[in-house]
């Protein structure tokens, strides 16, 4: 194959040609994906007459710059920081762990019928939650109040004189009945990664400890937990994600103002009458900050977890 | 020392397992040895029992989280269908004495239903299309062995990272009428006032883009914002689909002289079909659940340009009280969801990838 000098340096122009065109695209993009996030930051540092005044994006002038946004937004918000993280954590950890245990028992254990189950599951995934929002309710606020309060009151009642309530009005028992709701729905999706994940893991090594004797709990906690760790990161990196920036099951589940999340408590803000959009961007920016960080720490377990689902 | 150590204990398991047939066969220490007496006495059990063995061993595994889940979505679903049967409505418990499908005659004759199930299926469709092609284009441009491949990367894909509260917080200011970035831009550039005559629905008179009360606007708002926050997934998982094809399939098609855009539609795009399924399921599934980002826009009320099935459900449930008739609606979201998953996981099940 012989190129002449002359089409050697027009192709090679085109292609230098192509790659800035490339790179422009790329850099658009950037600008495309962020700029609601850019606007967001900017218009949280600006007093409200500045944020009227001057161009979404651009940066604050000198007289219009003020931090009594994100100060109002900071105080609004803090209380559901910390609930969130108060009911987002434990949900989290309970999810993967149960999913790692029955991904174990679905896929490197192996018996006729598993894929029924595995359907089950996974088409759990995929379920609107709508489709148990009345039920939910159900459950927490008179069924197992009910069922509580019967039982206590027959068993102890010699101690509670059969007037024992369940707190159903508790903020923390709210807290505490959300967190088991998101651990519940998070086991689908766990298992899922983590299904995928084990049958990547080589027989060979199972097989030998199994010969030797060993019994599917010390298998589970002797190789396949040790291995497992890189797909918790990936795991509960994702599923912190998705209970974090959860509203509807707070919206249904709780209703103490004192124990409502960050969601909940930024949905409030921006659906008050008045619109400092200052204060609502400085709350989204607040809200968002724990996810945020987890994000640009660990972007790469969250790619794996979404490209897993 | 400590290779002494461990033969004797290798022993003692060994002499433990043969004489007095402990079934301790967590143990292990136990070697070769043991393993043949114990096998042979565990077969001869295992044979004995009705049902398999690895069933019985996993069982304590998967099965407490499978109840607990399973409680949780489908034993809901089953009583959430129910409900839907009663007419259970108002402050109180749930009567479950009549069982009838008035709630569903009461669904086919109500506006405000088929216009959200109609509102439904458009952002299901046009927002998984474009965002699957958004995804696409930006997988492919990824694709082209850039620099900071991950930081590109990981910028695309943030949006995905917030919450649908705090993304619905950015785009009210984004498309606020008069201070928004997109209406200034809009003025910038001089294309407003075109704008507002062409989007302006009959009888309104405003001289801004009302992007989101508008019934021109409303829905598509939405659906654009809903494309910014998801497209990056798509691209995940396309990017994923695109480094799995061969590099000789490149260089066959560079070798016959194929252009760019010959090579992408002839010979790369059709064997994305796999990674373009899965991507529109969970994107589909996605749309359904777009509940948290409207409610945070309109509040429960969104108006009926942008009402859907999942804020109607909740209005209906949680707002008014009509129990019955929200899970009603519910049973409809959640008919809507299996005929998307349905057909995905039958046809994942017949080619073996479950």
């Amino acid at each position: 194959m012989s190129i002449r000098d002359g089409d050697f340096i027009d192709q090679l122009r085109s292609t230098e040609n192509s790659r800035i065109g490339l790179y422009a695209l790329l850099l658009a993009g950037i600008a495309f994906y962020l700029f609601p996030v850019e606007t967001a930051v900017m218009t949280m540092f600006k007093t409200e007459s500045a944020f009227a005044r001057t161009l979404p994006f651009a940066p604050p002038g000198a007289d219009g710059f003020t931090l009594d946004a994100l100060a109002t937004a900071w105080n609004t918000l803090r209380p559901g920081l910390v609930n969130s993280l108060l009911m987002a954590i434990p949900a989290t950890l309970v999810s993967a762990l149960l999913g790692s245990m029955t991904a174990y028992g679905l896929t490197t254990i192996s018996w006729r019928g598993q894929v029924g189950v595995v359907v089950l599951i996974i088409a759990g995934i995929f379920i609107p939650y709508q489709a148990v929002l009345v039920p939910l309710a159900q459950f927490w606020f008179q069924v197992l109040p009910g069922l509580l309060n019967g039982f206590v009151n027959t068993v102890f009642g010699f101690i509670t004189g059969g007037n024992w309530q369940y707190p159903s009005r508790n903020g923390y028992v709210q807290l505490l009945q959300l967190s088991i709701t998101h651990a519940a729905y998070g086991i689908p999706i766990c298992t899922l990664l983590f299904r995928s994940y084990y049958q990547s893991i080589s027989d060979e090594m199972i097989e030998a400890a199994r010969l030797d004797g060993a019994s599917a709990f010390s298998i589970y906690r002797n190789i396949i937990l040790p291995l497992s760790l890189p797909m918790f990161a990936v795991t509960l990196i994702y599923q912190f994600t998705q209970v974090y920036n959860d509203l509807l099951f707070a919206l249904v589940l709780v209703n103490e103002p004192a124990s409502q999340v960050a969601t909940q408590r930024l949905a409030a803000l921006t659906g008050g009458v008045v619109q400092s959009f200052n204060t609502t961007m400085a709350g989204a920016i607040v809200a968002a900050l724990p996810t945020l960080l987890v994000y640009i720490m660990f972007g790469e377990q969250f790619a794996k977890g979404v490209a897993g689902e | 020392m400590r290779e002494i150590l461990s033969r004797l204990l290798a022993t003692g398991g060994r002499l433990r397992s043969a004489v007095s047939r402990d079934e301790s066969d967590g143990d292990q220490l136990a070697t070769d040895g043991g393993a043949t007496v114990k096998t042979t006495r565990r077969d001869s059990l295992r044979n004995s029992l009705p049902i398999e063995w690895e069933l019985i061993e996993s069982a304590p595994f998967w099965l407490p989280p499978v109840l607990f889940a399973g409680f949780f979505v489908y034993g809901a679903i089953a009583w959430n269908f129910l409900l839907s049967l009663t007419d259970y409505n108002g402050l109180g418990g749930a009567q479950y004495e009549t069982f009838d499908f008035s709630m569903y005659s009461r669904l086919l004759s109500d506006g405000a239903f088929w216009q959200a199930a109609q509102n439904t299926v458009v952002l299901l469709v046009v927002f998984t299309v474009l965002c699957l092609a958004l995804g696409l284009f930006v997988a492919i441009l990824i694709d082209q062995q850039i620099r900071f491949e991950n930081t590109f990367r990981t910028i695309y894909l943030l949006p995905m990272s917030l919450s649908f509260v705090v993304t619905a917080t950015m785009w009210a200011w984004v498309y606020n009428a008069r201070n928004g970035v997109l209406n200034q831009l809009l003025r910038g550039f001089g294309l407003e006032g075109a704008l507002v005559g062409l989007l302006r629905p009959a009888g309104v008179n405003a001289e801004v883009i009302q992007w989101l009360s508008w019934n021109t606007t409303a829905l598509a708002a939405v659906i654009f914002a809903l494309i910014w926050q998801f497209s990056g997934y798509a691209m995940v998982v396309f990017l994923a689909g695109l480094r799995a094809i061969p590099t000789e399939h490149y260089e066959a098609a560079r070798v016959d002289g194929a252009s760019t855009v010959r090579l992408y539609a002839r010979v790369i795009i059709p064997q994305l079909r796999a990674s373009a399924v899965s991507a529109s399921v969970v994107l589909m599934v996605f749309a359904l659940k777009a509940f948290d980002f409207i409610y945070a826009l309109r509040g429960s009320q969104p108006g009926a340009n942008m009402d859907i099935l999942a804020t109607m459900m909740y209005r209906v449930a949680f707002d008014s009280l009509q129990w019955a008739y929200g899970s009603a609606v519910a049973i409809v979201l959640f008919a809507l969801a299996l005929l998307v998953i349905g057909p995905y996981l039958y046809s994942e099940y017949r080619r073996g990838e479950l």
